[in-house]
C-alpha cells in the first residue's frame, strides 16, 4: 500500500507523522488496557471453568471501563503517615517510563510516494532514535522506582517489603534481560529498533530467534523469562504477592491512584510485549512473503496480542516463585546463560566476518546511510 | 543441580504438563461452554437445593383450607433462639381457623434471631410449621424480620381444591 506523500495547508505527511504516530501509538495503548483487563480476567475464569465478568455490556467487555469510573469516584485516602511528596509522585513515575517507553516502539513501515515514482519506507514510530533499544532499557528500568518510591512513601511494613523485592528482583533479571537484547542487537546489527525489525525482513527464518540458532533462541527464552519479571507479573509477582503482603507496595494507595499502578502494569505489559516482537519476532514483518499482502501494523497487533495472551497463560498456570529460588534463577541460571549466549553469538559473529589483513580485526562495515541522519522527517521531504 | 539434563527435565517437565493443562480447561470452555462450566447465573438461574434444606419458614394447611397450626406454642419452647412468638385464641363455630379448639391469633418470628435450625419443625404436633427452599432472605429494614402470620402462611387453596 502505497501512501503519497500529501499536504494539507502548511503541514506536509512528514512532518505531521511523528505527532500522528504520538497520538495513535498513546491512544491505541491506554484504550486497549481495559480490555486487556477484561482479556485477562475472562481467560483467567475460563481457564479455571468459570465466566468471568459477562454483565457490563456485550459479554462484559465494558467492565474494566465501570471499575475504572468506580476508582475514580471512590475517596482518596490519605494515610496520615506517609512521605506526601514521594506518596504522590510514585505512581506518575511509574506512568511516565511506562507511556514513554512506546515512543521507540516500530508499529509499521509506511511506503510513501515521494513524488517522481520514488518510493520510501518510512517508519510509523514517534521517536526514530539510533540508540532506541537503549532508551528502552534506560526507561523499563526507571520503572522500579516508581514502585520502590510507593513502598517507601507508604510507611507500611507490607508496602516497603514489596518495593524493596521489587527493586532487588528487577536488577537482578535486568542484567539477564540486557544480555539477551545485547545478543539481539549483535544479530541484528543495530541499536535502531526500526532497523532491527527491517533486518529481520523475509520469512520466519529471518527472525532473530531463528538466527545463530540455537543463540538467538535461547536468548529470545531469556528475553521472555526476564521480561515477565520486569513487569512484575506472575509467576514474578513478588511485589504484589497478595497472599503474602496484603497488596504489596499499592496497599496504601486508593482511588485513581491504584487506578494509575493498575493501568501501570497493563501498559508496561503492551510495551514491553512490542519489545519482544520487534527485537526477536520480526516485528512488523509477516511470517512468509506470501503472506505480505497483509499490512505490516496488523501483524505487529498479532504478535503482540499473542504475547499478552502468553502473558496471561503463563498467570493461570505457574505458582509464584519463593524469594530465594526467584534469585537463584536470575543469577545462576538465567545471567549465566545469557552471558555464554552472548559472548557465542560475538565470537560467531567475529569469526563469520572477514578479517582485516593489516590488523586482523574483523572489518565492521558502516551501514550504507551511517553518515546522514535515520528517515528525519523533516530531512526526508 | 545435579545433572543439567536431569534437573531441565525436571524443570520444564511440569510447567509443560501444567500449561498443557490450563490449556485444555481453556480450550474445554471455550468450545463446550455449558457442559464444563460451574458457574450458575445467579438472579436468571438457581442452583438446585437440597430436599431437607432448611430455610424460610412456612404456616401450612390442611387439604380442606383449614390451618395446621392450633396455636400450641410447642415450637416457641424449642426455639433455641427464643425468635418465635404464638398468641393464641378459642376457635367458634363463627370464625373457624382450624380444626381444633385454639388456633393463632398471632404468629410472628424474628428472622434475624432465626438460627434455621428446624427445631420447631420437630416440635410441632402437627406440621404446622415448616423450613422451605426459599432461601432470598434479604430486606432492607430489620423491622422487615418480624415476619407476621401473614406473611409465614401459605396460601389458601383454590376453590375447586378446597373440601
Amino acid at each position: 500500500m502505497v501512501i503519497p506523500n500529501f499536504s494539507i495547508g502548511p503541514l506536509h505527511l512528514l512532518d505531521v507523522l511523528p505527532y500522528v504516530a504520538i497520538v495513535t501509538i498513546l491512544g491505541v495503548i491506554l484504550l486497549l488496557t481495559p480490555f486487556l483487563v477484561w482479556y485477562e480476567r475472562v481467560a483467567l475464569a475460563l481457564i479455571q471453568d468459570r465466566l468471568g465478568p459477562n454483565r457490563v455490556g456485550p459479554r462484559g467487555l465494558l467492565q474494566a471501563f465501570a471499575d475504572g469510573i468506580k476508582l475514580f469516584l471512590k475517596e482518596d485516602i490519605r494515610p496520615s503517615a506517609i512521605d506526601a511528596t514521594i506518596y504522590y509522585a510514585a505512581p506518575v513515575l511509574m506512568m511516565i517510563p511506562a507511556l514513554a517507553a512506546c515512543a521507540v516502539l516500530p508499529v509499521a513501515d509506511l511506503r510513501i510516494d515521494m513524488g517522481g515514482g520514488r518510493i520510501e519506507a518510512i517508519p510509523f514510530v514517534v521517536g526514530n532514535v539510533n540508540i532506541g533499544i537503549l532508551y528502552l532499557l534506560g526507561l523499563t528500568s526507571l520503572q522500579v522506582y516508581g514502585i520502590v518510591l510507593a513502598g517507601w512513601a507508604s510507611n507500611n511494613k507490607y508496602s516497603l517489603m514489596g518495593g524493596l523485592r521489587s527493586s532487588a528482583q528487577t536488577i537482578s533479571y535486568e542484567l539477564s534481560m540486557t544480555m539477551a537484547v545485547l545478543t539481539g542487537v549483535l544479530i541484528s546489527g543495530s541499536t535502531n529498533m526500526v532497523e532491527i525489525v527491517r533486518s529481520q525482513a523475509g520469512t520466519v527464518a529471518d527472525w532473530n530467534i531463528a538466527k545463530f540458532l540455537p543463540l538467538g533462541f535461547i536468548a529470545t527464552v531469556v528475553y521472555l523469562i526476564a521480561m515477565v519479571a520486569e513487569t512484575n507479573r506472575a509467576p514474578f509477582d513478588l511485589p504484589e504477592a497478595e497472599s503474602e503482603l496484603v497488596a504489596g507496595f499499592h496497599t496504601e494507595y486508593s482511588s485513581m491512584k491504584f487506578a494509575m499502578f493498575f493501568m501501570c502494569e497493563y501498559a508496561s505489559m503492551l510495551v514491553i510485549s512490542g519489545v519482544a516482537t520487534a527485537l526477536w519476532f520480526g516485528g512488523w514483518n509477516s511470517p512468509h512473503p506470501a503472506l505480505n499482502f497483509v499490512p505490516g501494523f496488523v501483524w505487529f497487533i498479532l504478535k503482540v496480542v499473542a504475547f499478552v495472551m502468553v502473558y496471561v497463560w503463563v498467570r493461570a498456570t505457574l505458582p509464584r516463585l519463593r524469594y530465594d529460588a526467584l534469585m537463584a534463577l536470575g543469577w545462576k541460571r538465567l545471567l549465566p546463560i545469557a552471558l555464554a549466549a552472548l559472548v557465542l553469538t560475538a565470537t560467531w559473529d567475529a569469526v563469520r566476518t572477514p578479517a582485516d589483513k593489516k590488523s586482523g580485526w574483523p572489518v565492521i562495515e558502516a551501514p550504507h546511510d551511517a553518515d546522514k541522519p535515520v528517515a528525519r522527517a523533516s530531512n526526508a521531504r | 543441580m545435579g545433572n543439567p539434563v536431569t534437573a531441565t527435565r525436571e524443570t520444564w517437565g511440569p510447567i509443560a504438563q501444567g500449561m498443557a493443562l490450563t490449556l485444555k480447561h481453556f480450550t474445554q470452555m471455550i468450545v463446550a461452554r455449558d457442559k464444563t462450566s460451574v458457574t450458575v447465573q445467579y438472579p436468571e438461574e438457581r442452583r438446585e437445593q437440597y430436599p431437607r434444606t432448611r430455610w424460610r419458614h412456612a404456616l401450612t394447611r390442611h387439604e380442606d383450607g383449614l390451618e395446621k397450626c392450633i396455636g400450641c406454642s410447642l415450637c416457641a419452647g424449642a426455639c433455641p433462639a427464643r425468635c418465635i412468638y404464638v398468641e393464641a385464641a378459642e376457635n367458634s363455630d363463627e370464625r373457624r381457623f382450624s380444626p381444633g379448639e385454639r388456633f393463632a391469633a398471632r404468629y410472628e418470628i424474628n428472622m434475624l434471631r432465626c438460627i434455621f435450625c428446624g427445631y420447631c419443625q420437630e416440635a410441632c404436633p402437627t406440621g404446622a410449621i415448616t423450613l422451605r427452599k426459599d432461601f432470598e432472605l434479604a430486606d432492607h429494614h430489620r423491622a422487615d424480620f418480624l415476619y407476621t402470620k401473614q406473611m409465614l402462611l401459605e396460601p389458601t387453596p383454590a376453590p375447586g381444591a378446597a373440601g
